[in-house]
This record gives structure tokens, C-alpha cells and sequence, in this order.
């Protein structure tokens, strides 16, 4: 909802300036007219305050609802209406406190008729500015949540050809490509043609052509050999399958981070030899995938275990199916296991 | 002869240190290590004049394995990829290499920490390097502390206050107090402020631990933790809780 122009001091004073300026001039127009000081200043603030609180109530209505463009009329309506009911309370209060001057009494009986239609300019003159405020309020509002949402795309972008390059994956496997390039160049030739059917796995999936869960393993088996080459004996890993599991498919690269958390996780938060065990089988009409990988729950927390990486699955998931039961976690004892349905197509 | 640590915990990126280490033979590697917990201790008890560390490691970080070591020797950094990690080595002036590096770039490295060394006074930054490096996003959510030669790794949400003791910082937990030398500021600019307030000079809570709010002698008030502990909080201290409680 936008603000109302009364929110900003600036308008305040602004307001109450406009307020103080009408007041001192009906004061003038009824001295003119003869009427006492004392019914002057009393009519002029009583009649001003009633005309300001319809202002107000005119802008702050127009704040929850501005009428379309070709109903500008019931402003018109709600104009009339607010500029009767002021003038007919300032009236009634007027003739109350000043009955003693039957003179001034005779003057206000006599000028009702312009009191009302001079309500009705000012409040009507109050709504038009309001509208036109909030009309200004939402357009930038709507250009702000338009350029938000585009940020937000292009950080998104960003980030997934970030994620795409796997820098810090990258990078160690090329220093890992250096060292053994040296004693065993055999070795360093085999992790170069990994490496580089691995990086051409993922460039050449696309986001909408599923894959068969084998073909999936199959990439991400590339993976695991680098990694394995890189963290030595420390990492092992076990996957089962079985047919029924293998011919159904997934999104590309969906497992790949899933899996890539678990070693990040099992291997930077224990010091020892890990194994990530890595299961599949249908259920219902879903293929569930399980990643399980041991952590140490003394030192953390496994709301901070599944960080990063998972968040981006999730909200692919969420993307794709609109669901956000698709992906969960478990914590027992020392394993922290990932679980992902995929509904199937 | 000099001596050198390597911790790296990829077995073939400690491998091609050793390689092009074999180019300077007053260079002797006595030991090598997965982690930062073994290198701690390998630190501790050669005393090496130079170490080459990995940052990202199992458990602890190569920046929160130098906290705990009290006079750090010499450092060149290894590391293949940590935006944050770059911009603490590169305001801090320290030496550093981005996996994979050629035996070039290592050698002026090397130049660099000899030149360094024979020049003047040796200029340690380790200090600025290491404020600058505990702003890293992963520093914030815990604290790592050694005590009696263990190393403890304390996640921030069992941290019931911290109190400033001389030149140190105890850190009040469910299993006791733990003492890390490190500054009041320094822990008021890591910590999550809406999490870690600090009430008093000589104080900073975790405000999931509050139960009530005393006041106590003339404008002072004394915060009481679900522990029974009591905090001292000051005049300003207590307008800084109220904002963040949302009182």
C-alpha cells in the first residue's frame, strides 16, 4: 500500500500552511462581512478543521482504494457527500457555541449554500492531488518491483553459470592435472580427459531434456573419479541401483550438487576416510534418490550443513514442479542423509 | 637450514610443493599435513621458519588454524579459489599462490618471504590478516578455541556472553569459559548483530539466552540468563537490547 503524501513532513507542513491560510482568510471575508472578532476566528477554525478532517479522510479512503480511470465520478460523489457532512457539523457546532450573537447566526444561516460549495472545491481539489499521488506512488513502485525482479534474474543467471564453472572444483583438479604431471603423466593425461568429458556433460545438458537416471550416474561418475584423485584414499563411495530405478528419468544435473554437498560436507567437517553412500529406486510413480554422507554433529549443526548447495536444488525443484515437499534432510547420529523425489513424467 | 611445514589436504597438492620445494635445498620439509589440527601440532613443535597453507580444510580453516597457533611463523597461502580469502591476503600484503601455480610464480614467492626476512625488522601482518579473515562469511557462525592442546570448535548459538579479561576474550558457554585472544570489537563486528549485542563495555550477549532485564544501581541494569547467569548491562547498552528485543 503507498504511503499517504501526509506521511512526509515536508506535506505536513505544507498542509497545515494550506490550513492556516484558509482560516486567516475567512477571518478577513467575515470581519468584512461584520461579524464580531471573536465569531470570526471561532467560525473560521471550526469550519476549517471540519473542511481539513474531511481532507484527510478523503486521502487516507483514496489510499486503500483509487477508482479506475472512468470512475472518477464517485470521487465527484464522495466529494459532495464529505463537503455536506462537514458543513452541516460545523454548522451545527457553530450555531451552538456562538447562539448568544443572533447577528452572526443570521450571517451563517445565510451563506450555507457557499460554505458547502467552497468544502466541496477544497476536498475535491484534496482528492485529485491524492490520486494523482498515489497513481505517482504506484508507478514507481511498479518500476522498483520491475527491476527488482530483473536483478534477481540476473543474479540467478549468474550465479548458475558460476555454479555451471565450479571454480574451486575446477581450479584443485587443474593443480592436481600439475602435480601428477610430473611424476605420473599417464595418470595426469587420464584425469585430463575426465575432466574434460566431465565439463562437456555439463555444457551440453539443457535445462528442459530430461535424462535417464544412467545416463546421470554415468556423468556423475566422472566426477567422482576426479574427486577421488584429489582427496586420495580419504573418499569412497557406494551406489545401488536398481533396473526399474535406472530407465526412469530426471532433470540433468540435478543429482550432481546433491552429491557434490555430501563430499563437501562428509569431507570438509570430519578429518577422517569417509564413505557417501548414493541410492535410488522408484516408489509410486517417483524416482527417490538418497545421498547419505557422515558429518560430526558435535562441532556442527546440521541446519548449517545444508547450506548453499541444497538451497539451489530446492528452489530448482520448487521451479519445476512447484512443489516443496520434494527434497528433505535427516540427521542420525553421525550420517546426514539427503533425500529427492522426482515425479515422473 | 630452514624448515617448512606444508598443510594441504589434498594429498597431490602438498606433492607439487615437494617438487618444486626440491629446486631449494636449504628449504627442508619436516612434515606434512591433512588439517589444520595437525598442523597445529606440527607447528608447535618444530617451530618451522615458513608454512605453506591451504584455507579450505576439514574442520578448521587455514586462517582459524593460524588464531590458534600465538606467534604464526611465516606464511605463503595456498589456495585454489575463495574470492573472500583473496581480498583478506591482498589487503594484508602476505604471499600468496592460486592453484595450479607454475614453479615461476612459486620461486617469486619464495624471493618475496627471503627478501622479507633479511630486510629490517620482519614486518608481521599476520595480525591485520588474520582481523580481516575472521570477517569471512563461515568465521561468523563459529568460534574455534584450544584448550589444554585441544582444539574446540564452538558453533556461536551456544554462546552465552562474552567478557573482555585483559588482553583476552572469555567465551561463557554450557561447558564453561573458554579464552581467546582476540578483541571485543572484533568480535562485535563478526558476530551477528541481531543475535550478539554488546551491553556493556566489557560485555557482549546472545540475546536468545536473556530471560529478564533488572535494573540495577543508579541507571544500570543487569540482564539474567536462563543459566541463572547475570550480565551487566550499561545506559547505552540497555537502549541497544531494547531495539534489537523490539521493546
Amino acid at each position: 500500500m503507498p504511503a499517504s503524501f501526509l506521511h512526509i513532513n515536508k506535506y505536513r507542513w505544507l498542509f497545515a500552511g494550506g490550513f492556516l491560510l484558509l482560516v486567516s482568510i475567512q477571518v478577513q471575508v467575515l470581519l468584512n462581512a461584520e461579524a464580531s472578532w471573536e465569531a470570526a476566528v471561532w467560525d473560521s477554525t471550526i469550519t476549517n478543521v471540519c473542511i481539513a478532517a474531511g481532507c484527510m479522510l478523503m486521502t487516507n479512503n483514496l489510499r486503500y482504494y483509487v477508482p479506475n480511470r472512468n470512475k472518477y465520478i464517485i470521487i465527484l460523489i464522495w466529494s459532495l457527500v464529505l463537503s455536506a457532512v462537514t458543513s452541516a457539523i460545523s454548522q451545527r457546532i457553530l450555531s451552538g457555541v456562538l447562539k448568544k450573537q443572533p447577528e452572526y447566526i443570521n450571517l451563517l444561516e445565510g451563506t450555507l449554500t457557499i460554505r458547502f460549495w467552497v468544502a466541496v472545491l477544497i476536498i475535491s481539489w484534496v482528492a485529485v492531488v491524492s490520486v494523482l499521488w498515489y497513481r505517482q506512488q504506484e508507478t514507481t513502485e511498479a518500476e522498483k518491483r520491475k527491476s527488482d525482479a530483473e536483478r534477481l534474474a540476473k543474479d540467478a543467471e549468474l550465479y548458475k553459470l558460476r555454479q555451471q564453472l565450479q571454480p574451486h572444483f575446477l581450479f584443485n583438479s587443474l593443480n592436481s592435472i600439475s602435480a601428477l604431471a610430473g611424476n605420473q603423466p599417464e595418470q595426469a593425461r587420464k584425469m585430463i580427459h575426465q575432466l574434460s568429458e566431465f565439463l562437456r556433460g555439463t555444457l551440453r545438458k539443457e535445462e528442459h531434456q530430461w535424462v535417464t537416471l544412467s545416463d546421470e550416474l554415468q556423468h556423475l561418475g566422472l566426477y567422482l573419479e576426479i574427486e577421488k584423485v584429489r582427496f586420495g584414499h580419504r573418499l569412497s563411495t557406494e551406489i545401488k541401483t536398481d533396473d526399474a530405478a535406472n530407465a526412469m528419468n530426471l532433470p540433468p544435473l540435478l543429482l550432481q550438487p546433491i552429491v557434490e554437498n555430501a563430499i563437501k560436507f562428509g569431507l570438509y567437517d570430519t578429518t577422517g576416510s569417509i564413505t557417501v553412500y548414493i541410492s535410488a529406486a522408484a516408489a509410486d510413480g517417483h524416482l527417490v534418490i538418497t545421498v547419505k554422507n557422515p558429518f560430526d554433529p558435535e562441532t556442527s549443526s546440521p541446519r548449517q550443513g545444508t547450506g548453499f548447495g541444497l538451497s539451489s536444488v530446492q528452489r530448482r525443484l520448487y521451479l519445476l514442479f512447484a512443489r516443496k515437499d520434494l527434497l528433505t534432510t535427516e540427521v542420525e547420529q553421525n550420517l546426514f542423509t539427503t533425500i529427492v523425489k522426482i515425479p515422473q513424467q | 637450514m630452514i624448515k617448512t611445514i606444508l598443510i594441504d589436504d589434498e594429498p597431490l597438492a602438498r606433492s607439487i610443493l615437494k617438487e618444486y620445494l626440491q629446486h631449494y635445498p636449504q628449504i627442508q620439509v619436516v612434515q606434512e599435513c591433512n588439517d589444520g589440527f595437525e598442523g597445529v601440532k606440527a607447528v608447535m613443535q618444530h617451530q618451522p621458519d615458513l608454512i605453506f597453507l591451504d584455507i579450505q580444510m576439514p574442520k578448521i580453516s587455514g586462517f582459524e588454524m593460524l588464531e590458534l597457533i600465538e606467534q604464526p611463523p611465516a606464511v605463503i597461502f595456498t589456495t585454489a579459489f575463495d574470492e573472500y580469502a583473496i581480498k583478506a591476503f591482498e589487503n594484508n600484503a602476505v604471499d600468496y599462490l592460486l592453484k595450479p601455480f607454475s614453479l615461476e610464480r612459486f620461486d617469486k614467492a619464495i624471493r618475496k618471504w627471503t627478501e622479507q626476512k633479511n630486510t629490517v625488522a620482519e614486518k608481521d601482518n599476520t595480525p591485520a590478516l588474520l582481523q580481516t579473515a575472521a570477517q569471512l562469511p563461515q568465521q561468523s557462525r563459529r568460534i574455534v578455541v584450544k584448550i589444554a592442546g585441544r582444539i574446540r570448535i564452538i558453533p556461536v548459538d551456544e554462546v552465552q556472553y562474552l567478557e573482555a579479561s585483559d588482553d583476552y576474550v572469555k567465551i561463557h558457554t554450557r561447558d564453561g569459559a573458554f579464552i581467546k585472544n582476540r578483541t571485543m570489537g572484533n568480535f562485535e563486528q563478526v558476530l551477528d548483530a541481531q543475535q550478539f549485542v554488546r551491553c556493556h563495555r566489557s560485555y557482549i550477549v546472545n540475546v536468545q539466552f536473556i530471560t529478564r532485564i533488572d535494573p540495577y544501581e543508579k541507571e544500570n541494569f543487569l540482564a539474567i540468563l536462563k543459566t541463572g547467569d547475570k550480565v551487566p548491562v550499561s545506559k547505552t547498552g540497555y537502549a541497544k537490547l531494547k531495539k534489537v528485543l523490539g521493546l
